[in-house]
């Protein structure tokens, strides 16, 4: 008898899909669930920050001071910046992975299911603490997303303290949201799925969990520096009691320079998933890519001070500097020279998520080429600050990590709610998204050159045309991500419903061993990889 | 479910992840001595040296070479002083002991305290400058609008490089009292 209920409890259990109502998404411990909320946490933030940057392009669309004071434009660039970092790619990449890594490694769940909850729940006290200093008396921080001491010590408003603790909150979340990935990819893979038989993007995810794991405490630390600076009589960043200020830029530095890897490793493992699905061949030299996505991560921890070439380093610091940053575009030329190798002879065919992951491979190039120039430390010394810098990144993170992301929608999407995306509406989000970036960010490398200081709301005049220019492709690129909210809704309340494998050439459990959409719980029992 | 779970997730593992985080937490806080020990070793940063003016060795002297060593006063926001060294700038030879004296008066009538802080420049004479006696030892104290001449020698050892022929030491003095 009792055997008997047990067993009828347990199907029970099996069988059960999502509770109902807000219960659901507060209490769930569900790795499809908590990726859906990353996901939507992510885009409501890519929107948040958007709408900051869509009133710096305003202010800057004609020389002069129109729409806002000069304190508050500076809130706005800082604003941007950290919600975007912090908000935006970060919790898409950790949504993405929840979403993904169990299905492809054929694993239940993740392996700290409860963890992962809190994880994200972090995430809106977070960023309530951070966007609720606007209202503050003496704004929002205005001191630049890298918070350099003395501006975020002795010089910050008093709202400071609440980006203090948000960034606690962020890098705690952070943090476990990579011990519940390490520890799932170590423990969870299904039998026959050694390290060198799991897709890509699973290894970069690892690599970049390693990371999170080894910096975020570095960034948390940081903070806590400047906190006892400024409350409790250190002198951390203070010169007057013995500190340094430029030491608060080596740290942050080391935390930083990583945290760029962070941004972008995951963005290598999506392309590396797409590229040989629409090439209908198999990824191109797989073992050269873990490598080489293993040796950035090493390298990125020994290169920090190339964003502190004008600080007066000496020379030797300067080669060793140069040099080490340099060498960094051997590996990611190999990942380049093998995307394209898989293409080459392939069958290509050219839907949204390949469009996306084409975008990503030729503008990523374009702004790691810039990143190039910016390494070798004389030409820095003339680039550093200016909107040189700005547009290099923004080609890395916009074009890059921000465009894998979208390809990995589009790829997944049918696979997450059995419903094909409409092609057509796909392949105009690409194209206008594609010709705005270029026009909002390619005039801002030729704005740099000409010496435009990055962080200001007024510019001298003969930047007015490239201004100008940069600003209609801000506002086209930001009304195209809105563009996006309705193909995402659309997609989501139907469509044509998605075969099994989604896409011809797919490959990879996730497309093999699971229907479309795939079930609430996938891999009760684990699948065999041959 | 959560049964399957404990199995397989080893527990030393999941000890061994989370102390990497802890260990790095630390480890950002130890870039602080290590980053001043660095840059005693190396000079970086214009930190100065100290010796004790017993073990200088007068005969050393290289009258052959002269490095022109200039001196520069800041203040910074908050302290109601005025800064200034009596000489602007000295003629001065490798191995050999010099004085140089700063006045500083305060133009407020209350007790006022302030720390100097010096950085010479370039960075690969810094380790070579080296100070027997200076005002940037200890905190100073001023009573209202009292004047001070603060003295500071100093000595550039032999070792500095052929390359330096103008040393730049500059003095910031910062607020010690608080509000």
């Amino acid at each position: 008898m009792t055997n008997a209920t047990t067993t009828t409890e347990h199907v029970d259990h099996d069988d059960h899909g999502p509770a109902y109502g807000l219960t659901r998404w507060i209490t769930t411990t569900n790795h499809k669930d908590i990726g859906t909320l990353y996901l939507w946490f992510a885009f409501i933030m890519l929107l948040t920050g958007g709408s900051f940057a869509m009133v710096i392009r305003a202010e800057l669309f004609q020389p002069g001071l129109q729409f806002v004071e000069p304190h508050f434009f500076n809130q706005m660039t800082t604003m941007h910046g950290l919600i975007m970092v912090f908000g935006a790619i970060m919790p898409a990449f950790v949504g993405l992975a929840n979403w993904m890594l169990p299905l492809m490694i054929g694993a239940p769940d993740m392996a700290l299911p409860r963890m992962n909850n809190w994880s994200f729940w972090i995430l809106p006290f977070a960023f309530t603490m951070l966007l609720s200093s606007f209202f503050m008396e003496g704004g929002a921080p205005a001191f630049g997303w890298t918070f350099y001491a003395p501006l975020s010590t002795t010089y910050a408003p008093a709202s400071t303290d609440y980006f203090i603790f948000g960034v606690h909150l962020m890098g705690i979340s952070s943090v476990m949201g990579a011990i519940n990935v390490i520890a799932t990819i170590l423990n969870m893979r299904a039998p026959g799925m050694t390290l060198m038989k799991m897709p890509l993007f699973v290894w970069t995810w690892l690599i970049t969990a390693y990371l999170l794991i080894a910096v975020m405490p570095v960034l948390a630390g940081a903070v806590t520096m400047m906190l006892t600076d400024r409350h409790f009589g250190t002198s951390f960043f203070d010169a007057a009691g013995g500190g340094d200020p430029v030491m608060f830029q080596h740290i942050f530095w080391f935390f930083g320079h990583p945290e760029v890897y962070i941004m972008i490793l995951p963005a290598f493992g999506i392309i590396s998933a797409i590229v040989p699905t629409f090439a209908r061949k198999p990824l191109f030299g797989y073992s050269s890519m873990v490598y080489a996505t293993g040796s950035i991560a090493i390298l990125s921890f020994m290169v920090w001070a190339h964003h502190m070439f004008t600080t007066g380093m000496p020379v030797a610091g300067e080669l060793y500097f140069m040099y080490a940053t340099i060498l960094i575009s051997i590996p990611t030329g190999v990942k380049v020279f093998n995307w394209v190798t898989t293409m080459w002879r392939g069958s290509m065919t050219f839907e949204t998520p390949m469009l996306w992951a084409l975008g990503f491979i030729v503008m990523f190039t374009i702004g790691g080429l810039s990143g190039l120039m910016l390494g070798v430390a004389p030409v820095d010394t003339q680039y550093h600050d200016t909107y040189f810098v700005v547009a290099h990144f923004h080609y890395v993170l916009v074009t890059g990590a921000l465009y894998s992301i979208i390809a990995a929608f589009y790829y997944w999407v049918p696979k997450w709610t059995g419903n094909m995306y409409n092609e057509t509406l796909g392949k105009i989000h690409f194209w206008w998204s594609t010709i705005a970036v270029n026009v909002l960010f390619f005039p801002q490398h030729f704005l740099g050159l000409a010496g435009m200081p990055r962080r200001i709301p007024d510019y001298a005049l003969q930047f007015a045309e490239f201004n100008m220019i940069s600003s209609i492709g801000g506002f086209s690129f930001g009304l195209a991500q809105v563009f996006f909210l309705f193909i995402i809704i659309k997609t989501i309340k139907g469509g044509k419903k998605a075969t099994d494998i989604v896409w011809e050439g797919a490959t990879g459990l996730e497309f093999e061993a699971l229907p479309s959409p795939a079930p609430y719980h996938s891999f009760n029992t684990a699948p065999e990889v041959k | 479910m959560s049964n399957v779970f404990k199995k397989i997730i080893p527990r030393s593992q999941m000890i061994k992840i989370c102390l990497v985080p802890v260990f790095m937490f630390g480890f950002g806080f130890a870039m602080v001595p290590l980053y001043n020990v660095l840059c005693d070793i190396t000079g970086l940063n214009g930190k100065t040296g100290r010796v004790e003016a017993s073990v200088i060795d007068e005969s050393k002297v290289d009258t052959s070479r002269t490095i022109e060593v200039r001196f520069l006063a800041n203040i910074t926001a908050g302290l109601p002083w005025s800064f200034e060294p009596l000489v602007t700038k000295m003629d001065v030879h490798p191995g050999q002991l010099y004085e140089a004296i700063y006045r500083v008066r305060s133009t407020s009538d209350q007790v006022t305290r302030g720390q100097a802080i010096p950085s010479v420049s370039p960075g690969i004479a810094a380790q070579h400058f080296n100070k027997t006696v200076c005002f940037c030892f200890s905190e100073q104290d001023l009573a209202g609008y009292e004047t001070r001449d603060m003295p500071m020698t100093f000595i550039i050892d032999n070792g500095v490089s052929d390359k330096v022929e103008q040393i730049t030491l500059s003095y910031t003095f910062f607020s010690l009292d608080k509000g």
